[in-house]
């Protein structure tokens, strides 16, 4: 079934420098339809900056990325014009920043955050948009009445989940998530997690999501990418290399979990 | 046609499994080396051997869990052989949905699911109504005697026993033509070991191929179509 889709993405040999210093170098891999892949590793080992490459926030030094795209068929998101792939961002993609507030508007309030990507991609219905806008807060599991709120009167946790209903209401086919339960306590973050596997689950998203929690990491991905130093040292089903880690630096970030 | 129901489910041919611990040194520890095993249809093959035999291992690199140091692993998946030593994650996650299940002495499941979801998922997963997936989890968690007040409740806050319950109808719910079962009966009463003995013989009645280690002697003797010494192939330390 997944083995026969052909991949949503393809990344070859992407690398960027920062002058003498190293982000990424030479990562590449293939992510299928449905697939969530785990991007692991501690801070500084170039996660981030792979994220944001191929998220198109970033302008890599090297190598290319296809994706996918409904509206243009296979495409190198490198050499896409700007407004082509401002457009591919806003159509196809959600991402969900760590920090809420790097991904909300702060000065509208929480319910027009969550319609926004609707209104930019032409929806003019406002009785349309507004339920689905209703519908996702919802499913998000945040209280309706407080839809009219800034964003600053919820708490980390909902405006996290506020985030999220803005970055899936459009129904992008790829989510990119950097650290998405990073600054939040643990019990919200459970259930953050919850939410976000049935919610990729349901809905067949494809996502890729950096952490460096090997425990969100189990819970969420199928697959993973040990990073360290800018460098892709494992890769594998999450199980296997969590449970049979084969490098040195892999098997010290397992060992170094605390045990509940 | 005969002749296809003549090929094993599962084909483990010079399989040698150690591991390199980097934090220790380097240190390199030998499991088992050169190991030879074939199960078919119908057949429930019990791992021998005492503790730290590495038949837990031996299971682990079936499932894919655990990469192998040599040899290979191949299974029947869609009437194909794959072996997977060389197979892709996406196949091995496919092999897994639908053909071989794994029933661990532990419940590993996301914290707010309930046990009846739980139980369906594994159907819903493989295109099976929504309607006749439910039917069939709460026939599997009623045989298992799991209390009906327990099914719409998540099972981090039950006991052992039920934990270990919930996991086996999981696994069973779903038919699964291999079935890898590591104690799956370890925190069970007698009465819950019987109901488990004779889940498995219904599959094997089926035509399931199994795995199995099971610790109580009672389950061992009677879940067992023959036994595997794994002693013999143990590699040097």
């Amino acid at each position: 079934m997944t083995t026969q889709a052909p991949p949503l993405l393809r990344v070859n040999r992407v690398s960027k420098w920062f002058g003498e210093i190293v982000g990424c170098r030479n990562v590449s891999f293939d992510l299928h339809p449905g697939e969530i892949l785990g991007v692991v590793g501690e801070s500084g080992s170039g996660k981030t900056t792979l994220l944001r490459c191929l998220s198109g926030k970033l302008e890599p030094t090297s190598g290319g990325a296809e994706f996918l795209s409904k509206r243009h068929g296979p495409v190198d998101i490198f050499q896409l014009g700007e407004q082509d792939r401002r457009r591919l961002q806003r159509e196809e993609w959600g991402f969900v920043h760590q920090n809420p507030r790097d991904g909300l508007r702060m000065r509208v309030s929480g319910g027009a955050n969550v319609a926004e990507p609707l209104m930019s991609l032409g929806g003019r219905h406002y009785g349309q948009m507004r339920r689905a806008t209703t519908d996702w807060l919802e499913r998000v599991e945040l209280d309706i009445s407080r839809v009219d709120h800034k964003p600053r009167n919820f708490s980390g946790g909902m405006q996290q989940r506020i985030q999220i209903a803005r970055n899936l209401i459009h129904q992008p086919r790829l989510v990119f998530m950097d650290e998405p339960t990073g600054g939040l306590d643990v019990s919200v973050q459970a259930r953050l997690l919850d939410l976000l596997r049935e919610l990729v689950r349901d809905l067949q998203l494809s996502a890729i999501i950096v952490t460096h929690d090997m425990g969100v990491a189990r819970l969420m991905a199928d697959r993973l990418l040990v990073m360290k130093n800018g460098d892709v040292v494992e890769t594998g089903l999450t199980d296997q290399v969590l449970d049979d880690a084969q490098h040195p630096y892999t098997q010290l970030l397992v060992s170094s979990v605390l045990q509940l | 046609m005969t002749k296809k129901l003549e090929r094993p489910m599962i084909k483990v041919e010079g399989l040698t499994k150690r591991f390199t611990l980097h934090q220790h040194g380097g240190a390199r520890i030998g499991v088992f080396g050169g190991l030879d095993l074939e199960v078919k249809k119908g057949e429930c093959v019990v791992l021998a051997g005492a503790s730290g035999m590495g038949k837990s291992t031996l299971i682990r690199c079936v499932y894919g869990n655990y990469l192998t140091s040599g040899g290979s692993v191949k299974i029947l998946h869609d009437g194909a052989e794959v072996d997977l030593a060389g197979a892709t994650p996406q196949t091995i996650l496919d092999i897994r949905r639908r053909t071989m299940g794994y029933v661990s002495q532990f419940l590993r499941v996301i914290p707010r699911v309930s046990t009846l979801q739980l139980v369906m998922e594994p159907l819903l997963e493989n295109g099976v109504s929504a309607e006749e997936a439910e039917a069939r989890a709460r026939a599997m968690l009623a045989s298992l005697k799991l209390p009906e007040a327990h099914w719409s409740l998540p099972p981090a806050t039950f006991s052992g026993g039920e934990q270990q319950r919930v996991n086996i109808a999981r696994s069973f719910v779903r038919e699964y033509p291999i079935l890898l079962l590591d104690e799956p009966t370890a925190s069970l009463d007698a009465a819950n070991r019987g109901i488990v003995v004779d889940l498995i013989k219904a599959a094997l009645a089926k035509g399931s191929a199994m795995i199995g280690i099971f610790h109580d002697e009672s389950v061992r003797e009677a879940a067992a179509t023959r036994f595997f010494e794994i002693e013999s192939y143990k590699t040097a330390a």
